[in-house]
């Protein structure tokens, strides 16, 4: 009796719990190429901003003055010793990228962390007190929206002046808006809800209503929103650090080594080349994880 | 119809009020003393300082500041360019001409480009044409514009010579400014050449600036006609034996296309945003370069009155398309 006929195995159907939520997504992101795609370069992107120490030829300011707009290594004139060239003043060109990536990724988590804590509290309490704080609020809201994202942190960098920080704290406050709305929306289906009335009975008050349990269920857009606007932030800075609003010289910010070699455009291409690159690449490794994760996460917001 | 239209126009009036308030508020956030911020000058005489401060209406409470602002503002008086003394209206309507030709040639490109490839993508679904628009179409709209610009200059302009590096026409063309538009003026003048020229000129900063609104249109005809396909009517047209192509073209596309038209519509921020890149890299005098011109220059009141122009343009657009949807769609009109 050791093999049964595949009929009658069939008619018995192993009985499985079903898959827990994170590893529902999980399923669903892995059988999405373009996701995993995304979730290998971002993974990797994480590796080289940790060791950028370990993993850079040079340092990212240090001048070489014997090798200003040395071309890349396959290029002929070029060198092993900085394998993607060097720029104006001799930084090598590779150093200053690895080390860049660690500014991307911090200037997309500061940026996103802030959005999302404002987002997520002015979301809540629209939706949660609704009446005149609602209406102010979202009205608040749609100022802050009818202005152009990028003119409005430019605005805000010429006010606050040029630097990092400002130009993080401007394209946060340009995102604020979306975080708001969702949250606001997804309070107020919630609300609705039995569970919502039963807590309320039960005699829980607000801000535990608020916080242990509507804003749990109201999370899955909000996470979607983060990971596509972590690479919307990236490119936001990246421009500001263009116009020469965002991070300063020497800083190996990406944004800013592409404005600082502007003059070499037809001289030397691959200082403009390269930084380009890298926010081509990282920008398009968020959106494919963004994409992925809206598709497992939440398929209503499918477009 | 007229109620919804009243509801709508009605609840642009706080916003449009709230964009007001703010551009006063920024100008007041600016580091340093207000009258100098003004004038653009250091180190006034304290006789002096005092007269502007009286005549600029800077001793008066905050209140009755904003509401003389708001007084001129709707006069249309935006305040006076540090820089070059005129009018900041006037400098936003001889430069706003640039911005919108190239706008509107961006938007068209888009148009021409993503519409198709959306609407084949999704008759194609799953085929390799499908999987390759919707990569491209995810690159482009990770693309940092204002290195893609860069790129297309370094291979078209300098290495390929087939187009021009900069600026909005030949400098042998001198065109009197009939409508601002170059294509237009050069068509109306009878210079040889010109409008060749003018187009030219165009064709690299339109790419660029419509880069991102192709992406977006490129993938939500795709989706909308996706879903659209679906629907029960398409079988029925199919069933009565309408050949594909008119089920396609007419019965599908048609009601696919009402979502398109809102999001190309919404498309009138992103196109600002991206001019503000676009014309720096390409030196297109248009609203854009002002913008980080007059950043560069202190020039506050520019700052101030262009932010506030293009905010209530975007306004406009917005309930315009607003409006347009509920025209078209009597769901959105009737619904509370």
């Amino acid at each position: 009796m050791t093999d049964i006929p595949a009929p009658l195995a069939a008619t018995t159907p192993k009985r499985t719990a079903p898959p827990s939520p994170a590893k529902e997504v999980w399923l669903s992101m892995r059988a999405n190429k373009g996701a995993m795609l995304g979730l290998i370069i971002i993974v990797l992107l994480f590796l080289v901003a940790i060791f950028a120490n370990i993993l850079a030829p040079h340092s990212p300011i240090e001048q070489f003055r014997e090798n200003f707009l040395q071309p890349p290594a396959w290029v002929e004139g070029g060198s092993w010793e900085f394998f993607l060239g060097t720029d104006d003043v001799g930084r090598d060109l590779l150093s200053r990228i690895i080390y860049g990536s660690r500014l991307s990724l911090f200037i997309g988590s500061i940026v996103v962390t802030i959005s999302l804590a404002l987002g997520i509290g002015l979301g809540l309490v629209s939706g949660f007190f609704r009446g005149v704080t609602d209406i102010g609020v979202m009205r608040l809201m749609d100022i802050v929206l009818s202005i152009p994202g990028l003119l409005l942190s430019i605005v805000i960098v010429a006010i606050l002046g040029p630097g990092l920080i400002n130009a993080m704290i401007a394209v946060a406050i340009t995102y604020v808006p979306h975080y708001a709305r969702l949250a606001r929306a997804s309070v107020m289906s919630e609300m609705s809800k039995d569970y919502v009335t039963a807590s309320k009975v039960a005699g829980a008050g607000n801000l535990r209503l608020m916080l242990r349990e509507v804003l749990p269920n109201c999370m899955a857009p909000l996470i979607v929103q983060a990971t596509l606007s972590f690479s919307t932030a990236i490119l936001d800075a990246a421009a500001l650090g263009f116009l020469g609003l965002g991070a300063q010289a020497p800083t190996p910010e990406w944004g800013t080594m592409l404005a600082d070699s502007l003059k070499f455009l037809q001289s030397a291409p691959w200082v403009v080349t390269f930084p380009g690159l890298a926010i081509l690449t990282t920008v398009l490794a968020f959106n494919l994880m963004g994409d992925g994760l809206r598709d497992a996460l939440d398929p209503k917001l499918k477009t | 119809m007229l109620r919804f239209l009243l509801t709508r126009v009605s609840l642009v009036i706080p916003t449009f009020l709230g964009i007001t308030l703010l551009a006063f508020t920024l100008i007041h956030l600016v580091p340093g003393d207000p009258v100098e911020v003004r004038v653009g000058e250091r180190g006034i005489a304290p006789a002096r300082h005092a007269q502007l401060l009286h005549e600029m209406g800077l001793d008066r409470p905050l209140w009755q500041q904003f509401l003389s602002y708001v007084g001129d503002v709707l006069h249309g008086n935006l305040g006076i360019s540090l820089i070059t003394h005129r009018p900041v209206l006037d400098e936003f309507l001889t430069l706003f001409p640039a911005t919108l030709e190239l706008a509107l040639f961006a938007v068209l490109f888009a148009i021409l480009i993503g519409l198709p490839a959306g609407v084949i993508a999704a008759v194609k679904r799953g085929s390799i044409f499908d999987h390759a628009v919707m990569g491209i179409s995810l690159t482009g709209y990770s693309m940092p514009i204002f290195w893609w610009g860069l790129l297309l200059i370094l291979t078209f302009s300098v290495e390929l010579q087939w187009t021009p590096v900069s600026g909005r026409i030949s400098l042998e063309y001198f065109l009197d400014p009939i409508t601002g538009l170059m294509t237009v003026d050069s068509l109306l003048s009878d210079e040889e050449g010109a409008f060749s020229s003018a187009l030219s000129h165009l064709i690299l900063p339109s790419i660029v600036l419509g880069t991102i609104p192709l992406a977006v249109i490129a993938r939500m005809t795709r989706s909308s006609m996706l879903e659209v396909l679906n629907e029960d009517y398409i079988r029925t047209a199919r069933a009565k034996g309408l050949s594909s192509r008119r089920v396609i073209g007419i019965h599908a596309l048609r009601n696919a296309m009402i979502p398109v038209v809102t999001v190309i519509g919404l498309q009138v921020g992103t196109l600002m945003g991206g001019a503000i890149l676009t014309e720096t890299i390409f030196s297109w005098p248009g609203i854009g370069k002002w913008l980080v011109e007059s950043i560069g220059r202190r020039d506050y009141p520019a700052l101030q009155g262009g932010m506030l122009l293009i905010a209530s343009l975007v306004m406009g657009v917005n309930l315009f398309v607003d409006l347009l949807y509920g025209l078209l769609n009597p769901r959105i009109r009737h619904r509370r």
